[in-house]
C-alpha cells in the first residue's frame, strides 16, 4: 500500500521529472536490492550537501541500500551533518529537537504499531556522537532498556562536525579539539559496553570498508528491532575536515583505524539468530517482486 | 464498552450526572472518553496522581499504550512521534516539568502536531516549591500551543475532552494545552456533571490534517526536506517566516471552534459594570466571590470576564466586555502578571480605563478575597 507513495498519477506522468520516474521504475521501493547492484537501481540518497569525501555520506548511502523496506521506513535523526543528508534521501524523516531521536522514536513506533498492527513499519534513529551518545544519552539508554523495537545507528565520527570541531564523549581520550585545548581528559565512552548491559539482541560495530558488509548489518539490525528487540549499530564514520584526512585518503583512514580499533564486530542472541534464519529462509521461498 | 458518538451529542446532549471529584479524577474521566491512543508519563507534583490514573484506564482497556518515560524531555518527544504516527496522544506535566521540555514543546505547532497537554501549574522559579502559581503559561502564551486555562474541575474534565476535538480540526491541527491551576484545582474536590461513561470521541483520522502523519502510507510533508531551511540564506527566511505565520493563522482558525465548543471564549458576569475585573483560572473563582461580596456588602455591582482560552487570546471580546468600564483589575496567580500584561495590551487604543498593577499571589498562596475588594475600595494604610 505505501508503495502508492510514490507511484505517479497518470495525467502526470508526462510532467514529471526523469529522476522521478527512474525512482519509481528503478528504484529500490519493494525489493531488496543488492550492494552489487549500485548504479543499475535509482539509489534512495543520491545528492547531499555534505563535505567531499565524508565518510559518513557513504555509509548513510550503503544503509539506505540494505533497509530491508524502504517504502515502509521511517528515520528520525537530529542536529548533525548527518541530518543533511538524511533530510535529502526519499525516506521520510523526522528531524526533531536536540537528544530526542530515541524518545521520539520510541512513541512514534508505539504509534504505527497501533495504526498498522499487520504491516511492520521499521523505525531508524541515525544521528551522530554528539546527538546520541552526549546530549541524547539518556534517552537512548531509556529506548534500549525499554526494550523499545528500532534500530539506533549512531554515525560515529568522534567530533561535533557540524557545530565546528569540538570534543565528543565519543572522542578517544588524548584528542586536541576545540573545548579539549589540552586532549581530551576521558576514554572514548564505551556504548558497545551499555548495549551489552542493556541485553541488545544484535549489536554491530563497523567501518565503511566493506560496502557489502556494511547494506548487511542493517538489514539484520532493522529485520531484528522489527521483531525482537532494539538493535545498535556503531559506525566510524571519520570527519575528514576537523580530523584534516585528505579526501583521497579517507578510506585509507577507514581501513588503519578498522584494523587498529574499530574492526567489525557483531553480537547476536540466540533468538535473534533463529528469527533471522527464518526470516532468510521465507525470503528464498518468496516469489520475487515483478 | 465504549460506543463511539459526535463530540456534539458527548459536550452538549448526553446526560449528565453530578459527582464531587478532584480536578485530577475529573482528568481521568475526561480522558477515559476521549478515545486517546497513547499516554506517556513522567511524574512531577501536582501532576503524578492524574498521570497515575491515566495509567489505571490503560490497565482498563480504555487505552492502547501507555508507559513511563525517562524525564520530560523524553516524554515530550516521545509524544511529538507517536503524534506524528498518527495516532491520538496525551501527556500533562507541571511547572519545572513544562519548562525543562520545554524546547519541545514549542517545536510541537510548528510541526502541526495535534495533542494534547495537560499542565498542573506549579512555582517554576527558586527558591524551590511545589505551590501552585501559574508562571510557566507566560512561557506557553506566545509559544504556537494553544491554550486553555480551567476554572475548575467541571472545566478541567471539558476542556480536556474538547481539546483533542479542537487540535484535530483540519483547518487547526495545533497542540493544546490545557492548564489548571495546580493543587487549588487537581487536588480539590468540586461538584462535576459527567456524561456516562460508555460513550467516547470518534477516534482521530490522521489523514484530515494539514500535515500528513508519518506512517509512509502518503508523501510526507518535509519540513526539513532541504538544508536551507535550516542554514542562514535567503530561502530560510521566507521558509520560517510563513511556516510561523501559518502556526498563527491557525489559532484564528481554532477561533470559531472555541466559541462552539468552550461557549465563547469568555464568559461575562454583570456586563456594563464600571469596575471590571479579568481572570482566567482559580483566579476567575476568587473573582466571582469578590463580585458577590461587593454586591452583598457594599451594594455596588462590579463585572467579571473569564477568559477560558488564552491563545488564541479573544481580544475584541474582552475589548467588547470592558468598553463601559473606568477601572479594570486583573487578579492572577503568578508575580510577572502576565495576564495584566496581555489585558492591558489588548485594551491599548481601545479603552481609557485604568488597568490596575495587581493583585497577584504567587509560591503558593492563595488569594484573599479582600485582597481583590482593597483595589476596588482602597482602605488607607492597610494593603494586602
Ligand atoms: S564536517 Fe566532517 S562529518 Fe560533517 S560533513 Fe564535513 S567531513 Fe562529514
Amino acid at each position: 500500500m505505501s508503495l502508492n507513495t510514490i507511484k505517479i498519477s497518470d495525467g502526470f506522468s508526462h510532467f514529471m521529472p526523469k529522476e522521478y520516474v527512474d525512482l519509481v521504475e528503478r528504484g529500490p521501493y519493494g525489493r531488496q536490492v543488492k550492494v552489487s547492484e549500485m548504479g543499475s537501481f535509482k539509489e534512495i540518497l543520491e545528492e547531499h550537501p555534505m563535505c567531499a569525501g565524508c565518510a559518513m555520506t557513504l555509509f548513510i548511502r550503503l544503509t539506505m541500500v540494505g533497509l530491508p523496506a524502504p517504502e515502509h521506513t521511517i528515520i528520525v535523526g537530529t542536529a548533525g551533518c548527518g541530518r543533511l543528508a538524511l533530510s535529502q534521501a526519499n525516506i521520510p524523516f523526522i528531524y526533531g529537537n536536540y537528544g530526542d531521536t530515541n524518545a521520539v522514536a520510541s512513541g512514534l513506533k508505539r504509534g504505527l504499531s497501533i495504526r498498522h498492527p499487520d504491516q511492520p513499519k521499521d523505525v531508524v534513529v541515525m544521528a551522530g556522537d554528539g546527538g546520541l551518545v552526549d546530549i541524547g544519552f539518556s534517552a537512548l539508554m531509556h529506548s534500549w532498556f525499554r526494550k523499545e523495537k528500532f534500530t539506533t545507528i549512531l554515525l560515529d565520527n568522534e567530533v561535533y562536525g557540524n557545530t565546528g570541531g569540538q570534543e565528543s564523549g565519543m572522542t578517544t581520550k588524548g584528542m586536541v579539539l576545540k573545548m579539549a585545548p589540552l586532549g581530551k581528559k576521558f576514554e572514548k565512552m564505551d556504548v558497545i559496553g551499555l548495549a551489552k548491559t542493556a541485553g541488545l539482541p544484535y549489536i554491530a560495530r563497523i567501518a565503511p570498508t566493506n560496502p557489502t558488509r556494511v547494506a548487511n548489518t542493517i538489514r539484520k539490525a532493522v529485520l531484528i528491532a522489527r521483531e525482537i528487540g532494539p538493535t545498535y549499530v556503531q559506525a566510524y564514520t571519520s570527519c575528514n575536515i576537523e580530523y584534516a584526512i585528505p579526501t583521497p585518503k579517507v578510506m585509507d583512514d577507514a581501513r588503519a583505524v578498522e584494523k587498529e580499533r574499530y574492526g567489525f564486530m557483531e553480537i547476536i542472541s540466540d533468538e535473534a539468530k533463529e528469527y533471522l534464519a527464518r526470516v532468510e529462509k521465507d525470503s528464498k521461498k518468496a516469489v520475487p517482486a515483478s | 464498552m465504549q460506543r463511539v458518538v459526535t463530540p456534539d451529542y458527548l459536550f452538549f446532549e448526553a446526560p449528565r450526572e453530578r459527582v464531587f471529584i478532584t480536578g485530577s479524577e475529573a482528568a481521568k474521566e475526561a480522558i477515559r472518553r476521549s478515545n486517546v491512543d497513547i499516554a506517556i508519563s513522567y511524574p512531577i507534583t501536582p501532576q503524578s496522581e492524574t498521570m497515575q490514573q491515566v495509567g489505571y484506564l490503560y490497565a482498563e482497556g480504555y487505552l492502547k499504550d501507555y508507559y513511563r518515560g525517562e524525564e520530560e524531555i523524553g516524554v515530550m518527544s516521545a509524544i511529538s512521534g507517536a503524534s506524528r504516527s498518527g495516532v491520538r496522544a496525551l501527556t500533562a506535566t507541571a511547572g519545572p516539568g513544562l519548562l525543562r521540555g520545554l524546547e519541545t514543546v514549542v517545536s510541537w505547532p510548528g510541526g502541526r502536531m495535534p495533542l494534547v497537554l495537560l499542565v498542573m501549574c506549579r512555582v517554576v522559579n527558586a527558591p524551590l516549591a511545589i505551590q501552585p502559581d501559574n508562571v510557566e503559561l507566560s512561557y506557553l502564551l506566545n509559544s504556537g500551543n494553544i491554550l486553555f486555562h480551567a476554572e475548575n474541575q467541571q472545566d478541567f474534565f471539558d476542556y480536556t475532552m474538547k481539546a483533542f476535538v479542537i487540535s484535530e480540526k483540519v483547518e487547526v491541527n495545533l497542540p493544546v494545552v490545557v492548564a489548571v491551576d495546580g493543587f487549588f484545582v487537581t487536588h480539590a474536590r468540586g461538584y462535576v456533571d459527567l456524561p456516562p461513561k460508555d460513550i467516547k470521541l470518534p477516534p482521530r483520522d490522521p489523514y484530515m490534517a494539514a500535515t500528513p502523519c508519518m506512517d509512509n502510507e502518503n508523501p510526507p510533508a518535509r519540513i526539513s526536506r532541504d538544508a536551507p531551511i535550516q542554514k542562514s540564506n535567503f530561502i530560510s527566511y521566507h521558509m520560517h517566516a510563513s511556516w510561523q505565520q501559518e502556526v498563527f493563522a491557525a489559532h484564528e482558525r481554532a477561533r470559531r471552534h472555541v466559541d462552539h465548543y468552550l461557549g465563547g471564549a469568555i464568559e461575562v458576569v454583570n456586563p456594563g459594570a464600571e469596575i471590571m475585573l479579568v481572570a482566567s483560572g482559580s483566579a476567575v473563582s476568587q473573582a466571582r466571590e469578590a463580585v458577590r461580596q461587593a454586591e452583598e456588602d457594599k451594594g455596588v455591582m462590579i463585572g467579571l470576564v473569564k477568559v477560558k482560552s488564552l491563545r488564541p487570546y479573544p481580544r475584541l471580546e474582552v475589548i467588547n466586555a470592558c468598553k463601559h468600564a473606568k477601572k479594570i483589575i486583573v487578579p492572577e496567580f503568578n508575580y510577572v502578571g502576565w495576564h495584566n500584561k496581555e489585558v492591558k495590551a489588548t485594551l491599548y487604543g481601545h479603552s481609557n480605563a485604568e488597568i490596575m498593577d495587581g493583585p497577584r499571589v504567587f509560591g503558593g498562596m492563595s488569594m484573599p478575597t479582600e485582597m481583590i475588594l482593597d483595589y476596588i475600595f482602597p482602605t488607607k494604610g492597610k494593603k494586602f
